[in-house]
């Protein structure tokens, strides 16, 4: 039987890894992994992931890593960055590290247009402490903190985070959002994102809606489901902010 | 000498801090000890504003006293704030123009000495208000000689006086003003040279 | 580039200008700062000298940011540092935990203002237990108490050399007065009195092709064990005691024969030095015991001491008892009366120290 062939810049030694079958961390992993292979920067690329289920890549990738805080990613990133500039810096992290615990040093990171790129996992829910709720879940979802459903009136409405940033970085800034459904686009907006600090523009943002059978309590075809239809349809694909011009 | 503690306060915007810091650099020019500690509050112009000034030939020990040997109070209000650094051996000063009412001075003071500060630097310009003061205080504490505060002030307003020479000759004459309000009112005998340590 | 301090040269300027002169001849990369009183003026200078010597600057949207970047700066191998006070000393407990778990060599001023909470803006002793203990963990850190603005400067340098030696968070521990007054000193080149500035090392980023020349650099923080954190926590405590005997410092004065024993630290230790000199001048038999490092503390020396015929120790602080606290841990066992001076948030005089003393012999 053919193996899947793996970006080179996974760490084999650490795979298989440790994520949940029918997680979508890995396809946003994997498509990290080929943008860095075909833009050739794994010896200079570090990552750096948050606390959350984003934490169990620390060793996934045969770049240099670093694990930091909920929602410190972007803070020490930014210091790395502005520490070593030739060094192109990526923080990874879910959706309560970033929109929640980490939300000041987002939008200000954002704000002064840091030349980091920061992916963003969105999948309504913090997964790794077992399922509460999310800046990002949904309107009626059901969480281990909102057990009847998350009613706006009292919780708010779901983050709507590229929308966000778009609307408060500087000329320069790379903002999308894509989905581990449509994977060869969620790959190149990733590309983008790498991209566009190689070149110095601006301040890059990815969200990557992605699935958590786990807490979800999906089956495959729920999991699908949820993550194309429920979600999908609140959240918009596609960038919201580019430097570069369309046919790139 | 031995160690002279000055705490002086005014509104802000009186230059109590920039006097106060003249004299702390003229004293260390003269190879004495020296610490200035700006009282800083919440406010950054309002309300009272207080400067600790220390001088000594020796170490100095902690940066803030209790009591000073002399407390200048430059306005209504700076009375009633240095009440508590007035002791038993302290020279109380303030101006001529206060009307001065029932607890307005402090409850303790060797000596409380009103001088027609205002007045005199109305005659002579009351931008140079607080470096009448300060040839006051130096009259008062000895703790450096004029012409150590003549140098401070040339090295810290120096670029204005290239400019405008007279405003030289007015700061000097300010200093000059300052001594001779405190020698009119003590005719010698009551200086503070230092207190014991 | 020329250096920012040539030879040795006498000034007259405030603490946090000393800070900032300090850290740029102890060779500082990048600052990373949050404004609060009464350290703002340190970043003043800073952003004004990096300038000229090409130094950087950040200021951060809070202080957690600005723990954090410093840990990422220091991460990709800068000497990064920060500076703070009161409340945002407490945000800043969480970076300073990471960079002890780490092993990040975080250099940071603390200018005490008086707390709790915000407190006053102007001066207390009152970030002892945050400074030596804060954070969720066992206190790897390395805290310096300084007492003069010549102690600022030579204890910045120090800290940022003990740091990148030893890679445990160093804290060089001052308040507001010291921040805020101005006093002489001496700055002085550091090659020029032969003192070797240690230079820093990146932990990624590193040169050679990963998977041909090296492997990559997976820096852990967090453990799946309780037996691989535990060996982790052991390991890093074993380490930290065998440098103790290198880093303790201490200053003792008229100890030999003292039957009252004044303890203190920072600022407070010059009023206790000349509550000491007019006492003994009255023939009363009192010393004076100040640990410059609050952690690692110098409890040998101390308890040395306590055994050379001391009757009363006095410890006396600008807070009500966070110095005891960590004293009375430190001297466990010793039977010589602790009494105290506790005068939370307000300075000390000689005075206070003197008349405290003269009651404890009547």
């Amino acid at each position: 039987m053919t193996q899947p062939v793996m970006p080179k810049t996974w760490y084999v030694p650490s795979k298989p890894h440790k994520f949940c079958p029918g997680c979508g961390h890995p396809l946003i992993l994997k498509a990290l992994g080929e943008a860095v292979d075909e833009l050739g920067i794994q010896n200079q690329t570090i990552y750096g992931c948050d606390i959350g289920c984003s934490l169990l890549s620390w060793n996934f990738f045969a770049m240099d890593s670093t694990q930091t805080h909920h929602g410190r990613t972007t803070p020490v990133m930014v210091g790395m960055k502005r520490a070593r500039p030739e060094l192109i810096c990526v923080g990874y992290m879910g959706d309560g590290g970033g929109y929640s615990i980490g939300s000041q040093h987002l939008v200000n990171s954002a704000i002064r247009n840091e030349k980091v790129t920061l992916i963003l996992a969105n999948n309504t829910n913090y997964a790794m402490t077992g399922g509460q709720l999310a800046p990002t879940t949904l309107p009626g979802q059901k969480t281990e903190t909102t057990p009847f459903g998350r009613d706006p009136a009292l919780t708010g409405n779901p983050t709507m985070g590229p929308e966000m940033i778009s609307s408060i970085t500087g000329d320069g800034a790379y903002v999308a959002r894509g989905t581990v459904a449509k994977y060869r686009q969620l790959k190149g907006f990733i590309k983008k994102a790498l991209q566009n600090q190689m070149e110095g523009n601006g301040f890059s943002f990815v969200e990557a809606l992605s699935t958590c059978p786990t807490n979800w309590r999906t089956n495959a075809k729920q999991t699908w489901s949820w993550l194309e239809d429920e979600m999908g349809s609140f959240y918009p694909v596609g960038e919201l902010k580019s430097p570069f011009r369309k046919e790139d | 000498m031995g160690l002279v503690r000055v705490a002086l306060a005014g509104e802000g915007g009186q230059g109590v801090q920039s006097v106060a810091e003249i004299m702390a650099e003229a004293a260390y020019d003269e190879g004495l000890q020296a610490i200035y500690i700006p009282n800083f509050g919440l406010e950054q112009r309002g309300g009272v504003s207080i400067a600790f000034l220390q001088v000594s030939d020796r170490r100095i020990g902690a940066p803030k006293f209790n009591k000073a040997d002399v407390v200048v109070a430059l306005s209504q209000r700076a009375m009633i704030r240095t009440h508590t650094y007035s002791g038993p051996d302290t020279i109380f000063v303030y101006d001529s123009s206060f009307e001065v009412g029932e607890g307005d001075l402090p409850s303790q003071y060797k000596m409380a000495l009103d001088m027609p500060a205002v007045e005199k630097s109305r005659e002579l310009n009351t931008r140079v208000f607080n470096v009448i003061i300060m040839g006051a205080i130096l009259e008062l504490t000895n703790m450096i000689p004029v012409q150590a505060a003549r140098s401070a002030l040339e090295r810290k307003l120096g670029y204005k006086f290239e400019k405008n020479p007279e405003l030289r000759e007015m700061n000097f004459k300010a200093i000059e003003i300052g001594q001779a309000l405190v020698q009119n009112k003590l005719k010698g005998g009551e200086k503070v040279c230092a207190s014991s340590m | 580039m020329e250096k920012p301090v040539t030879g040795t040269r006498k000034v007259f300027m405030t603490g946090n200008e000393t800070v900032a002169w300090a850290a740029l001849a102890a060779e500082a990369d990048i600052m990373f700062g949050y404004p609060i009183t009464p350290q703002n003026e340190i970043m003043h200078y800073w952003t004004r000298l990096g300038a000229k010597y090409d130094r950087g600057f950040l200021q951060t949207e809070d202080e957690i940011s600005a723990g954090f970047t410093v840990c990422g700066a220091i991460i990709a191998g800068k000497k990064a540092f920060t500076a703070t006070a009161g409340p945002g000393n407490t945000l800043m407990q969480e970076p300073f935990s990471m960079a002890e778990a780490m092993r990040l060599p975080i250099v940071a001023i603390i200018q005490q203002r008086g707390g709790p909470s915000s407190g006053t803006v102007i001066y207390s002793q009152q970030e002892v237990t945050l400074t030596t203990y804060g954070g969720n963990g066992e206190g790897h850190r390395i805290v310096y108490s300084t007492a003069s603005h010549q102690e600022l400067y030579d204890y910045t340098i120090k800290a940022f050399n003990t740091a990148w030696k030893y890679r445990f968070p160093t804290f060089v521990l001052g308040d507001g007065y010291q921040a805020k007054m101005r006093e002489p000193l001496e700055m002085y080149d550091p090659e020029a009195r032969n003192l070797e500035i240690i230079k820093p090392s990146p932990m990624v980023g590193l040169p050679g092709q990963i998977g041909i020349d090296r492997e990559p650099q997976h820096l852990c923080n967090i453990y799946s064990l309780e037996e691989e954190l535990y060996d982790v926590v052991l390991k890093v405590q074993a380490e930290y005691d065998g440098i103790i005997p290198e880093l303790v410092e201490y200053e003792c004065r008229e100890c030999d024969d003292a039957e009252i024993l004044v303890v203190s630290h920072g600022v407070v230790s010059r009023s206790t030095d000349d509550a000491v000199m007019a006492l003994r001048s009255q023939g009363i038999k009192v010393g004076a015991f100040r640990p410059i490092t609050l952690r690692p503390f110098p409890s040998q020396k101390l308890r040395e001491i306590l055994r050379s015929g001391v009757k009363k120790m006095l410890v006396v602080e600008s807070a009500y008892g966070q110095l005891v606290r960590l004293l009375k841990q430190e001297i466990y066992g010793e039977t010589v009366p602790i009494e105290t001076l506790l005068m939370p948030g307000v300075g000390i005089i000689d005075a206070d120290i003197i008349s405290k003393v003269k009651s404890l012999i009547q």
